[in-house]
């Protein structure tokens, strides 16, 4: 075949230059993505990871909504600084219940994933309202408005939960009709900690 | 009869180009606060909407979506007609497009600040933005290809081919990407969770500056540059098979966002040799830009436009190569994660997109408002500082990138890390302040030339231009073949 030929051809058709562009350009996308979304080691949580309580999801979504990711990632990567200087390198089957996934692609803070535990809810706190009360040199950003909002009406809490049951996640309605216990009369900032403090912890060491 | 159907559509072309300016120069203001909190946090001052989380997504979304996609709008708008020879499809539904992609920007934005992001890089906007993107997006593409079908000479002009990869491609990663379960109007959960949902976000992050800050602005490389040099294209034939190179390869580049990240290593492995792929279409359409301007040099002196599309084809040709090294696992090992990375994307963002764009706008707008730009000196200090400004900004974050990637790697001779995360981070400062001079020496610039076009909008009046009548001139300088 003539690929010169061919090519005056789509030079001249409009619609042959839209499919030309959408066939050249779905390849890549198509042979990276399709296998990765059949790959059930991306997809099945490892031993000890469960979904998260109502309160650490809401603190998740708090998490997101202030942007924590822009500058704190959550992926220890398998290098022997990293592993030293956080934790355990990170796992995808630690992440079957994250959506969206927070791995981020800027470290202006230190990486998160393997925070849980590692400080006590107070210093959470202290932090969060204050970041150079406790950490001088800090330029994080001070959260004071955490503290006085509640974390989530008992209605948010269902809704949210049940579009994560209907994507998957193993809620029971019986969870999910008991979830507002788990959040009322906590702030958001109580939330977030509750998911910091849970980050990363949810594998065996 | 003065009939306007009879006349391009240049309103609407100028209406674009109005708002792009408004964006960027909202988008850099944002970006340079950003920049301010980083060296002084207390800026913050406790407020969610300033908080820097938020205010660099306000940032990044109405540089992109505000600023860049406004001026491909514009651009393409002005030059899909030219090369058509022909009036824009369905103009009224035109300004749907524009009126439409406005507010959805202008709303969609407000909204991160005020706290709905969906937390995907680049395409934070909540679901119900997503939606009307989407429409607007359709809209758009309808006018465009529209007006390549009803065009009056035979072959499509290769920008057009570069602007409509953009639309096309652009369409598909942002409808796959976005696809989310809603809870309420301002909250939704992303239908892949965990590994899959980053190379799927990878897969759309990474070409939307392929094909959006990319493809698109090749597109307006490929009919502006050869307008202001006077001269066609260096070789039809080589932006022929660039273009199909880069449509193809581009796309496979994008998990190397995550090397080392908990995804497949033959992803990975895949991407990183893609991404040096990329290199060759990348140069070649570089090589074809600058040959185009070779024997013109003289014009430099004399067009401050064309000065910045140059300088703009330089950054290109310096971002590109800078990309595909950085996609090298063990030069990412150090870049990844590191102000690096944020270098990169302004060597980019401004050498190359910001650049062009400028270029165009002052090649534009005396053209469309029949007067001379109001004050070439002030274009020339323009030029000054833009080039100060990218050049302070880039050496800066290399130097902070590196410093950061080797200190926080290191290791002492018990193998325990050598600096504590507050160490590293205190020896970001000194370029931090380096970063803001130089963005507040762009920001200075791009100040100076809305000025600038602003005097030359109010001196002049709209020129009607009227499409070639058929079987005059329908053969397009370069375009031949």
């Amino acid at each position: 075949m003539n690929l010169l030929a061919l090519h005056k051809r789509i030079e001249r058709h409009t619609g042959l230059l839209i499919f030309g562009i959408l066939l050249v350009s779905s390849i890549g996308g198509l042979v990276q993505i399709v296998p990765s979304l059949f790959e059930s080691s991306l997809s099945t949580p490892g031993a000890g990871v469960t979904p998260y309580t109502p309160l650490a999801l809401v603190g998740r979504d708090i998490y997101i909504r202030e942007g924590c990711a822009v500058c704190h990632s959550q992926q220890v990567r398998p290098l022997v600084a990293e592993v030293r200087r956080y934790g355990q390198h990170s796992h995808a089957d630690e992440f079957v219940y994250d959506r969206p996934f927070l791995w981020g692609s800027k470290r202006t803070g230190p990486d998160l994933h393997r925070l849980g535990g590692k400080y006590s809810d107070e210093w959470h706190r202290l932090h969060l309202i204050d970041p150079r009360s406790v950490v001088p040199e800090s330029i994080m950003p001070a959260y004071p408005w955490l503290a006085e909002r509640q974390a989530s009406s008992d209605e948010l809490i269902r809704s949210k939960l049940s579009a994560l049951q209907w994507l998957g996640h193993p809620y029971t309605d019986r969870q999910i009709y008991a979830a507002p216990k788990d959040v009322r009369g906590k702030s958001e900032l109580d939330a977030l900690i509750a998911y910091l403090q849970v980050l990363g912890t949810r594998v065996e060491p | 009869m003065d009939n306007a159907a009879d006349y391009y559509e240049d309103r609407l072309v100028l209406a674009f180009t109005v708002c792009s300016i408004v964006w960027a120069l909202f988008g850099m203001a944002a970006g340079l606060y950003a920049a301010a909190e980083l060296v002084w946090p207390r800026l913050n001052f406790g407020v969610p909407e300033l908080s820097f989380g938020r205010l660099r997504t306000v940032h990044t979304n109405a540089v992109l979506f505000g600023f860049g996609v406004s001026a491909l709008m514009a651009t393409s708008i002005y030059s899909v007609q030219r090369t058509c020879h022909t009036r824009l499809f369905a103009p009224e539904f035109a300004w749907y497009v524009f009126i439409g992609w406005q507010l959805t920007i202008f709303f969609g934005i407000a909204g991160i600040a005020l706290g709905a992001t969906g937390g995907k890089e680049y395409a934070e906007m909540e679901w119900p933005y997503d939606v009307l993107i989407t429409v607007v997006w359709v809209a758009y593409a309808v006018v465009f290809f529209g007006t390549i079908a009803t065009r009056k000479i035979h072959a499509i002009y290769i920008s057009n081919w570069f602007y409509g990869a953009f639309i096309i491609v652009v369409a598909m990663l942002h409808i796959v990407n976005n696809l989310a379960v809603p809870v309420d109007l301002f909250k939704s959960y992303s239908l892949y969770a965990g590994a899959q949902d980053a190379i799927v976000q990878w897969w759309y992050g990474h070409n939307a500056v392929g094909f959006l800050l990319t493809g698109g602005f090749l597109g307006m490389m490929y009919y502006f540059l050869p307008k202001q040099a006077e001269r066609p294209i260096w070789s039809y034939r080589l932006s022929v098979v660039a273009f199909w190179a880069f449509t193809y390869s581009y796309i496979w580049a994008g998990p190397h966002h995550l090397h080392f990240n908990s995804i497949p290593e033959w992803v990975q492995s895949l991407a990183m040799v893609m991404s040096l792929v990329l290199l060759a279409p990348s140069w070649a359409t570089m090589i074809n830009g600058i040959m185009t301007v070779a024997g013109a040099w003289r014009r430099l002196r004399e067009d401050p436009a064309l000065k910045f599309i140059v300088l703009a084809l330089a950054f290109y040709g310096l971002a590109t190569f800078e990309g595909p090294m950085m996609a090298i696992r063990s030069v990412n090992i150090i870049s990844h994660f590191t102000e690096w990375t944020i270098g990169h994307v302004h060597s980019g963002a401004l050498g190359w997109n910001a650049l062009i764009t400028y270029g165009t706008f002052y090649f534009l707008i005396p053209r469309m408002c029949g007067c001379d730009l109001y004050s070439v000196r002030w274009a020339n200090w323009h030029f000054y500082l833009a080039l100060a400004g990218t050049m302070l900004y880039i050496l800066s974050m290399w130097g902070a990138g590196v410093t950061q990637g080797l200190l926080l790697l290191s290791l002492d001779e018990y193998g325990i890390v050598k600096y504590s995360f507050t160490d590293v981070m205190v020896a970001m400062r000194p370029y931090y302040q380096l970063r803001l001079i130089g963005g507040a020496l762009f920001f200075a610039g791009t100040l100076l030339m809305g000025l600038n076009l602003y005097r030359t909008i109010e001196a002049g009046e709209l020129v009607r231009v009227r499409p070639p009548r058929p079987g005059t001139g329908g053969v397009l300088a370069g375009a031949s073949a």
